[in-house]
């Protein structure tokens, strides 16, 4: 599915928090329509990795380049970089979609509002056009009864697909996914799986932390394997999950399946 | 002595009176609290230690002396300044009224932007990270998600507050004003019963702090719309 047009770059990203450097150089690039896995164990950087993307953590070095337009980075006062324009970094972060573990939807807005939210007050929709696409998408992660509930009415699960709906709306190219379902019950794993498995099939460029390796093994165009915060491993799913050549992979694989 | 109903009857318009003394003084210095105390507690929270200390400092007068010294402070000291005799400010600072007004509004700006920042602090921070992920500007952010957020947090505690505020006007009295109780204490003066009297004040207090507990029971009700929502209600 993946074209050669380059959507996600990130160059030599270093992180460092303190005295732990959690990330140690890495380099990824997503062409449009990847679906990149990122699995590790707990620990490996993959999480700080995505935050480093759209700056919601601050990497200590690196490049970040969407299609052709680089993220402007300046040096900040604790030694990380923060962005030189904040412009830019609202306007590339509109762009790309973030789905938490925690879900993170507002409480005190009802469904619909968490979804109309930003496309109306970021993107400056009129209302009548950013309602009927929050109901297409409600449609589509299969909550459209739901539209006047709020958060705490909702299960872990709905939850999930309400975030993804809300992150959905803003048309984003990219969509980063940080263990989305890690924090629900097994038993609603996958309602949330099967929303991010449409996704893929539609050609969206994805980027997924996970710990679902057979989701991962399906969906994915490439699969990375960190380890203390460098890429131990990069290929193929069948590669990677198959025939891996990094002894640790071959551990991790076998203890995971 | 006898007790005297009759005093409190003749009397109790006149307390009236000043129960819409009282409720001026609570709601004007309320309003301007509240319009002080936003940019206090956001500069509260501001990650900058410097642009922290000034509000704290104010905060820390403000809580730190008794309303009583800072209503005189504005009331006696102000006039001892020539300055301010002669500057424009002088019509509303020889005024009790606006006096009171001025200690009042600094006072419960201080109390509530202590509670406004731990609201702000008690938000999640994935709810603010969630509102950066989509693009929002810190402007934004602090207009659609923060402020709304405080508000709802901060409600319960801000209602305490505001009887607090209405108990304390009583020390408008102190300073010529014919609130309920500089009302009371007038009246007490010209019949001598004292017992009737305060005893009759404490009664209209007790029913505006009502009034005030009514009225925020119900602004949770519509503002914290979300912690009481059952859906299959509406169903």
């Amino acid at each position: 599915m993946a074209t050669d047009k380059t959507a996600l770059e990130l160059q030599d990203i270093h992180k460092s928090f303190g005295n732990l450097e959690v990330l140690k150089g890495v380099s990824l690039t997503a062409k449009d329509g990847d679906v990149i896995s990122i699995l590790g164990s707990s620990g490996s950087g993959k999480s700080t990795l995505l935050r480093c993307i759209n700056l919601l953590e601050n990497p200590s070095q690196g490049k970040i380049i969407m299609g052709q337009e680089e993220l402007q980075l300046k040096p900040g006062k604790d030694g990380n970089l923060t962005a030189a324009d904040r412009k830019q970094l609202e306007s590339m972060r509109s762009r790309i979609g973030f789905v938490f573990q925690s879900f993170n939807l507002w409480p005190h807005k009802t469904i619909l509002e968490n979804i109309i939210e930003a496309p109306m007050q970021v993107l400056k929709q009129p209302k009548a056009q950013a309602v009927k696409r929050a109901e297409e998408l409600l449609e589509k992660v299969g909550l459209a009864d739901k539209r006047n509930a709020y958060p705490d009415n909702l299960s872990g699960g709905q939850k999930q697909r309400i975030a993804i709906a809300r992150t959905l709306a803003m048309d984003p190219q990219v969509l980063l996914f940080d263990e989305p379902t890690s924090a629900l019950d097994p038993e609603l794993v996958n309602e949330v799986l099967s929303v991010m498995r449409e996704l893929a099939d539609e050609g969206r460029t994805m980027l997924i932390v996970t710990h679902e390796m057979r989701f991962a093994r399906d969906v994915s165009s490439q699969v990375v394997f960190l380890h203390e915060g460098q890429i131990e491993e990069m290929g193929p799913p069948e590669q990677v999950f198959n025939n891996p050549k990094s002894k640790r992979v071959q551990d991790f694989m076998s203890s995971h399946q | 002595m006898g007790w005297e109903w009759e005093v409190i009857f003749k009397y109790f318009p006149r307390l009236l009176e000043g129960a819409w003394l009282t409720l001026e003084l609570v709601v004007i210095s309320g309003l301007i609290g509240i319009a002080l105390s936003i940019p206090l507690a956001l500069l509260r929270t501001s990650p900058n230690a410097w642009v922290r200390a000034l509000p704290y400092a104010y905060i820390y007068f403000f809580r730190g002396t008794p309303l009583l010294v800072q209503i005189f402070l504005v009331y006696y000291g102000a006039s001892q300044f020539e300055v301010i005799r002669e500057s424009v400010l002088w019509p509303v600072l020889k005024e009790p009224y606006w006096c009171a007004i001025i200690a009042f509004s600094l006072n419960t700006a201080a109390y509530s932007a202590e509670l406004f920042r731990g609201a702000i602090q008690a938000i999640p921070n994935g709810e603010i990270e969630a509102a950066e992920s989509l693009g929002m500007s810190n402007a934004l952010l602090t207009r659609r998600i923060i402020l709304p957020r405080m508000f709802g947090i901060a409600l319960p505690g801000y209602g305490n507050e505001v009887i607090l505020m209405l108990k304390g006007s009583a020390l408008a009295s102190t300073i010529t004003l014919l609130d309920i109780t500089g009302m009371a204490r007038t009246v007490i003066a010209r019949t001598y019963t004292p017992l009737e009297m305060f005893l009759a004040a404490g009664v209209v207090y007790l029913l505006m702090s009502g009034i005030i507990i009514a009225l925020f029971r119900f602004m949770e009700s519509r503002f914290n719309r979300y912690q009481s929502y059952n859906p299959d209600r509406d169903a």
